[in-house]
């Protein structure tokens, strides 16, 4: 295989007038993971199945593990295993009919197809759920079976669109774990995610779309460190004191802090004592403080800089282009 | 293994998954059997006395008409099926396994044989109970109206694929099915000699597939006269199969999860 397992070159798509994709490009290094984050909408999931030979680009090309998403489709099917937002599992069938029918469709022999469904039922806890029809599961557990079913063939590149979406925390962490194993077992994958504490724990790299256009990449650390360094947060125990704590921390910190509610930010120089110093200065001149921080950004901030909203919200743009029908 | 071979075994993946559901959703297997009993019953019992089918039983009339409407809806079962497989996301996964394109189709068309002859069965009995009996006919001539029956059964059942490839919910699918395709049903000789219908409805049921595909039956199993009607007949069957199964596969490439 090549030393990129996935390879995106100038990826564009619409539906009808809605331009999903503006020509979007990256490279995905073989076993890694890339996180790729947007807001609903931006196109993740129009990438995702483009690159699972779901749908055909309009203009572009994307490569995966070697093969042309377009032109050699079918022999592509053979290395990518692929979890939807849908959670695609048969309600009819129990969680081990479903993995043996996936297994025997990927053309593993019946036998072997039966012993890997019985080892990830039981890596995924399902026990004896594993024999009751999917209809009688919880959303979470049809989320790991819809998993389970993408590492049933043990699949060179994994494409996992939302893998947590509407999980609880406890399912959450199962399914990182499970993402990180095959991960380290060598397999590529990418990850599309609203949660940025996904991405940043997941994700060797990260690609940030919004409105179908890459608008940042890089690692966890090197797009925080673009939105720049330390910031000192401060809440004030009364709102009164906003502009006297404004005045206080833009002396030290060379420029003027953002307010939010009680909450004062100011970015400063990294040093020993800072905060001391920092409530020195707010008690001499008079400023309540209820609590103090020095706080690095998070990748929330640096999706807010970069869009102009939040990763989470955006539900209003419910009729987004990657949900209109192909 | 060759793309044939291929096709083959996941075809009988598929179509066992289909089957599988089958004595897990009783009343899908209810709905299936009690409608063609209802239709036997009323029409037998309420219409029998007051329609005329000289030379004949009217429940020797019925019966090959209601089997053939019967088994022709038998399809609709992949209809359903289809249009729940696209709801829920699993054409997704299938179209992103290294299987056969045409598989999840034929999976479907191949269970749905099996299903129309357990109701093949059930018609049968119900038939037999009401009076029904073959008259004049040679074990090859029943045989023969049975593999035509479950002919018809297969092309149909291509049909409802395309249905259900285009309803966005099984909902749709089953108004388009009952709108569309159960009229047709009874503008044909299913139920009554097309004779005795008005110009215009008359030339229409003459040339309905229900009509001949009825008649052919009618004259394999009780000796009417229509012997040209058999294999017309199949050539109805293998056209609609000619039309509807490149359709639906085109259908099934293009089609996306909602």
């Amino acid at each position: 295989m090549d030393d990129d397992a996935i390879v995106v070159e100038g990826l564009e798509k619409s539906y009808g007038s809605v331009r999903a994709l503006r020509g979007v490009s990256f490279t995905v290094p073989t076993g890694s993971v890339l996180g790729l984050l947007g807001p609903n909408g931006a196109g993740k999931t129009t990438v995702v199945r483009i690159l699972a030979t779901l749908l055909a680009p309009d203009a572009g090309s994307a490569r995966v593990a070697g093969l042309d998403v377009t032109r050699e489709a079918a022999a592509l099917r053979a290395k990518i295993g692929l979890a939807g937002q849908y959670a695609a599992v048969d309600e009819n069938l129990t969680g081990f009919e479903n993995l043996e029918m996936v297994g025997q469709l990927y053309h593993m022999p019946r036998k072997e197809a039966r012993a890997r469904a019985d080892e990830l039922l039981e890596r995924f806890e399902f026990t004896d759920a594993a024999k009751r029809p999917a209809k009688t599961y919880s959303g979470g557990m049809r989320r790991r079976l819809d998993l389970a079913a993408a590492l049933v063939f043990r699949p060179p590149v994994l494409f996992l669109d939302e893998p947590t979406t509407g999980l609880d925390p406890r399912s959450r962490l199962g399914m990182w774990e499970t993402i990180e194993s095959r991960a380290a077992a060598g397999a590529t994958v990418l990850l599309t995610t609203q949660y940025l504490d996904e991405a940043d724990r997941l994700a060797d790299q990260i690609v940030v779309i919004d409105h179908g256009s890459v608008i940042a990449e890089g690692t966890s650390d090197q797009l925080k460190g673009e939105i720049g360094g330390e910031r000192l947060e401060v809440t004030l125990e009364d709102a009164a004191d906003t502009e006297r704590a404004i005045a206080v921390l833009a002396e030290m910190s060379g420029e003027r802090p953002s307010v939010q509610d009680h909450v004062v930010r100011a970015p400063v120089q990294k040093r020993p004592g800072v905060i001391a110093e920092a409530v020195r200065r707010l008690d001499g001149a008079g400023v309540g403080v209820d609590d103090i921080a020095l706080r690095r950004p998070t990748l929330d901030d640096v999706f807010i800089k970069l869009t102009g909203h939040a990763a989470e919200e955006d539900e209003a743009a419910a009729a987004t282009p990657e949900e209109v029908r192909a | 293994m060759s793309s044939l071979a291929l096709t083959v075994s996941d075809t009988l993946v598929l179509a066992r998954r289909n089957l599988m559901r089958i004595p897990r959703q009783p009343d899908l297997l209810i709905a299936y059997t009690v409608q063609p009993v209802m239709f036997t019953l009323l029409f037998v019992y309420v219409f029998g006395g007051a329609i005329r089918t000289p030379g004949f039983d009217y429940v020797d009339f019925l019966m090959p008409g209601i089997i053939v409407q019967s088994i022709a809806f038998g399809g609709f079962v992949t209809a359903l099926g289809l249009s729940e497989d696209v709801q829920k996301g699993l054409i997704d996964r299938f179209r992103s396994l290294p299987m056969s394109r045409a598989a999840v189709l034929t999976g479907r068309t191949s269970s749905d044989i099996v299903l129309n002859c357990l109701s093949l069965v059930v018609l049968f009995a119900v038939g037999f109970a009401a009076g029904f009996n073959f008259v004049d006919s040679s074990a090859g001539e029943v045989v023969l109206g049975i593999v035509l029956l479950l002919a018809l059964g297969y092309a149909f059942s291509w049909i409802f694929a395309l249905v259900g490839l285009f309803s966005s919910t099984p909902e749709t699918a089953n108004s388009i099915g009952f709108t569309l395709i159960f009229p047709l049903t009874f503008a044909s000789s299913v139920f009554v000699p097309a004779d005795t219908m008005p110009d215009g409805l008359r030339q229409f049921a003459q040339a309905n597939p229900f009509t001949t595909v009825s008649d052919a039956v009618r004259s394999l199993w009780i000796g009417t006269p229509a012997n040209t009607d058999v294999w017309m007949a199949f050539v109805w069957c293998f056209v609609l199969i000619a039309i509807f199964a490149p359709l639906a596969v085109t259908r099934y490439r293009k089609v996306a999860a909602k």
